[in-house]
């Protein structure tokens, strides 16, 4: 039986080309990028032409683009540090209740050496107000943090009207694109982003390896000290045949391409609510199927099974979903996310799955998936009508 | 063409390339998940993490994968300083560090922390009874490394061990980046060392992989906090096919190595006896067991470091200076100035640095090479001959 993977939010496998590209860099372009001599050079050169791919991704210069070790280097850093930068024009952070624990663990460590945070509620569809965040900005808030698209529900954020809205506020815009990048379109001048992380293996590329960019004027302290790489701002023998990878799942990604998956991916949202409705299941979707969300992710509440059953039964059936965020490592904690949406007495808590598409994922897969839920559903609910 | 910059970086192994490649086709899930994916990827991950504790000797639960030495040695220090603030704010390490070391030291200095820099000899050594001279009641953490990065000067991490006993709560960490592989594994894992970096890319592992050994029972605050992998201690999604590639990597450094660093002594030596008849040679790296046997520094007074890193590479020879971090600035070695050489002669000075694939037939390439270039060298010089 052929394993079906509907887990694309917590890793996406390597594309072939990615791979290639990876070992080929391993083999042939070992030299240390930072070395005087032609070996050397030439990482350096793959080092640069990848930066400058990823940097006209997102519509950047290539020196604003710092490469990471993931999305958790860069969130952590841009945080952090700014916080440590910033301590004489503020000791204020917002961010949202719906973030990524790579955002929310440094601002509770932030919190515990006397800096104050704003989390920011969401509505029942997983978005902030806007209303809610000119409220909370004050003179002395140096960092707002909010991701662009979340990792349970798929909501997208309203990054062009925040950045619009800080423009002219001394609070610098992070924003944590690590589940955006792959499949909407990024504009760090239009959106007046001033930070932004991602990480490469959640768009077919390698693990361990993103970046953060950081608008120029926006000197943070280096979280990594050491050598002199990354102009300083990141320490640390470069990973070129990483980021030599990571440039290639980027070049993957085109406008189109991201046009193409948002497309295609909707339809399975559509194909597995109509399904598992024409099959009577008792089910919610967490959030909202508008086409503006991330399409790769879809969250719902199956009624009355929990979470961790219909999870190990999909297993059993050669079918991986998620619980929640696979990032709470391996724990079965109920999730923050869902909490925020709907609180935490809602029984869609302890009853919610995730189901998230990637490139590969075809109908027939989905079809298998509606089916098998079918299966388990009305299985369990004989069990307990026997009882 | 002969790679003699293994200290620079390594090239990946072929057969660590082939890990890495099955792998990412075969085992990509986030051992997070807790699905079969997920569960091939943790069962992988922990393979790969017993199988580096017993090549070395150690613990499962000892073993943390990061990103790489400068991430290691980052975290390990100001973990230290987080962890330990309340019991004092002194910190000791040598002039010697690299700059992973030195850097995250001035930055711990910045956030209110004091740092004894222990000088060293002519040889690069420290000498333990300064190290005892400058732990104060506050003193958390004594740092040293294993082998330096720029001469090969093996620390006297035994006498720093055996004193140290006397100070049971004070972290004493080592930067074994240089010192893995090199037939010295018994100093590195002395029964006082508390924490210990390592680097995936320094013997043929990927590039981005790393790991610390962190004793049982001491405790680090996390560098990077997020998604609680790795014991709760460093978050961010782990990079299996790169630990299992590093894995492997470890394994065949391991395999034979007595036999391999004998191979690189003699080749160091066969060098270095070349060398030191030159009149404008000033060597700084010795012919004794105190030293590494896979580096030698030495200098060709009144020619310019990078001058004669090029006239190497001419010869498809590749050599560097000093160490690659600070030879894109041409800055003095800070080792060499740790050991008060004067600029003149410091800026003057390269780096050959070995691994187990070099051969005697690539050191009399590079001696018959040296014979060649010196007359060249010998003309550039400004140092009048004697
Ligand atoms: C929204 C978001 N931010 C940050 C991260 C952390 O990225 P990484 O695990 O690559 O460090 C993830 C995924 O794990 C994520 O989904
Ligand atoms: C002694 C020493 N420590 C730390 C490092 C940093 O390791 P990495 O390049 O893996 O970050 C190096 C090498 O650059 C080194 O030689």
């Amino acid at each position: 039986m052929k394993e079906i993977y509907l887990d694309n939010a917590a890793t996406t496998p390597m594309s072939e080309a990615v791979l290639t590209e990876m070992t080929d860099k391993m083999r042939n372009v070992y030299g240390n990028a930072s070395t005087l001599y032609g070996l050397g050079r030439e990482s350096h050169t793959v080092l640069e032409q990848s930066r400058h791919i990823i940097a006209q991704s997102i519509n950047a210069t290539d020196d604003e683009i710092v490469f990471t070790s993931g999305g958790t280097e860069g969130d952590n850093t841009a945080i952090i540090q700014t916080a440590i930068a910033r301590k004489k024009e503020g000791m204020h952070l917002i961010t949202t209740a719906v973030e990524h624990q790579a955002v929310l663990q440094p601002m509770l460590y932030l919190e515990s050496l006397g800096y104050e945070v704003t989390y920011l509620p969401v509505d029942a569809t997983g978005h902030i107000s806007l209303d809610d965040l000119k409220n909370a900005l004050r003179d002395d808030t140096i960092l707002v943090s909010i991701m662009s698209g979340n990792n349970e529900v798929g909501s997208v954020m309203p990054i062009h009207e925040i950045g619009e809205l800080l423009k002219d506020h001394q609070a610098w815009f992070h924003t944590d694109a690590v589940q955006a990048y792959g499949l909407l379109d990024i504009d760090v001048q239009r959106d007046h982003i001033d930070m932004l992380s991602t990480s490469a293996h959640k768009i077919n590329g390698p693990k361990m390896v993103g970046f953060l960019y950081k608008r120029e004027g926006v000197n943070i302290p280096s979280l990594l000290k050491g050598g002199e790489q990354e102009e300083k701002r990141r320490a640390g023998t470069e990973n070129v045949p990483a980021i030599a990878g990571f440039a290639k799942a980027v070049e993957e990604i085109t406008s189109a391409e991201k046009a193409a998956r948002q497309e295609k991916y909707a339809g399975f949202k559509q194909q597995i609510v109509e399904g598992l409705k024409a099959n009577d299941i008792a089910f919610e979707v967490n959030g909202d199927l508008d086409r503006s969300e991330l399409q790769h992710v879809l969250n719902i509440w199956i009624k009355g099974i929990s979470t961790y059953v219909m999870q190990t039964n999909l297993d059993l059936a050669g079918i991986a979903i998620s619980g929640g965020s696979a990032c709470t490592a391996g724990s079965i904690e109920p999730s923050h996310v869902l909490t925020a949406m709907y609180g935490d007495d809602s029984p869609r808590i302890a009853e919610s799955i995730r189901i998230s598409f990637g490139r590969g994922t075809t109908a027939e897969e989905i079809d298998q998936l509606i089916a098998s839920i079918t299966a388990i559903v009305n299985r369990l609910k004989k069990r307990s009508e026997v009882k | 063409m002969i790679y003699f910059d293994n200290s620079a970086t390594t090239m990946a192994d072929p057969e660590v390339i082939s890990t890495y490649d099955a792998v990412s086709k075969q085992i990509w899930g986030n051992p997070s998940s807790l699905h079969n994916f997920g569960e091939q990827a943790f069962n992988l991950l922990e393979q790969s993490r017993q199988q580096i504790a017993d090549l070395l000797g150690v613990s499962l639960s000892e073993i943390l994968f990061t990103s790489g030495g400068t991430e290691g040695d980052n975290w390990i220090l100001k973990g230290t300083a987080l962890e330990k603030r309340q019991f004092g704010n002194h910190l000791i390490t040598t002039a010697v560090e690299h700059p992973a070391i030195h850097n995250s030291m001035e930055q711990l200095k910045d956030l209110g922390f004091e740092v004894t820099y222990l000088p060293v000899d002519e040889h690069g050594r420290i000498n333990v009874a300064d190290l005892k001279a400058a732990l104060r009641p506050t003193t958390i953490l004594v740092s040293v490394m294993a082998v330096n990065n720029e001469i090969g000067t093996i620390q006297p991490l035994k006498e720093v061990g055996d004193l140290l006993k006397d100070y049971p709560k004070v972290h004493f960490h080592v930067d074994a980046v240089q010192g893995i592989g090199k037939g010295i594994s018994d100093l590195i894992f002395n029964d006082r060392v508390d924490f210990i970096t390592f680097s995936g890319h320094k013997f043929h592992a990927p590039r981005g992989t790393g790991f610390i050994y962190a004793k049982r029972g001491k405790r680090i605050a996390p560098l990077l906090s997020g998604g609680g992998q790795e014991r709760n201690l460093r978050s961010g999604t782990e990079n299996v096919p790169a630990i299992a590639a590093m894995a492997k990597g470890l394994r065949l450094l391991l395999t034979d190595e007595d036999k391999k660093v004998a191979q690189q002594r003699a080749i160091r030596d066969h060098i270095l006896d070349h060398v030191k008849n030159y009149p404008l040679v000033t060597l700084f790296s010795e012919e004794n067991e105190s030293f590494a046997p896979h580096i030698l520094c030495f200098a060709i007074r009144g020619v310019r470091g990078e001058t004669i890193v090029h006239a190497f590479e001419e010869q498809g020879i590749f050599i560097s200076t000093t160490s690659a971090c600070s030879s894109k600035k041409h800055m003095a070695s800070s080792t060499l100035s740790a050991m008060r050489i004067p600029e003149a002669i410091s800026t003057s000075a390269i780096r050959v640095s070995l691994d187990e694939h070099n051969t005697m037939a690539e050191a009399d390439e590079f001696n018959a090479a040296f014979d060649k270039l010196y007359d060249q060298f010998k003309k550039l010089s400004n140092e009048t001959a004697k």
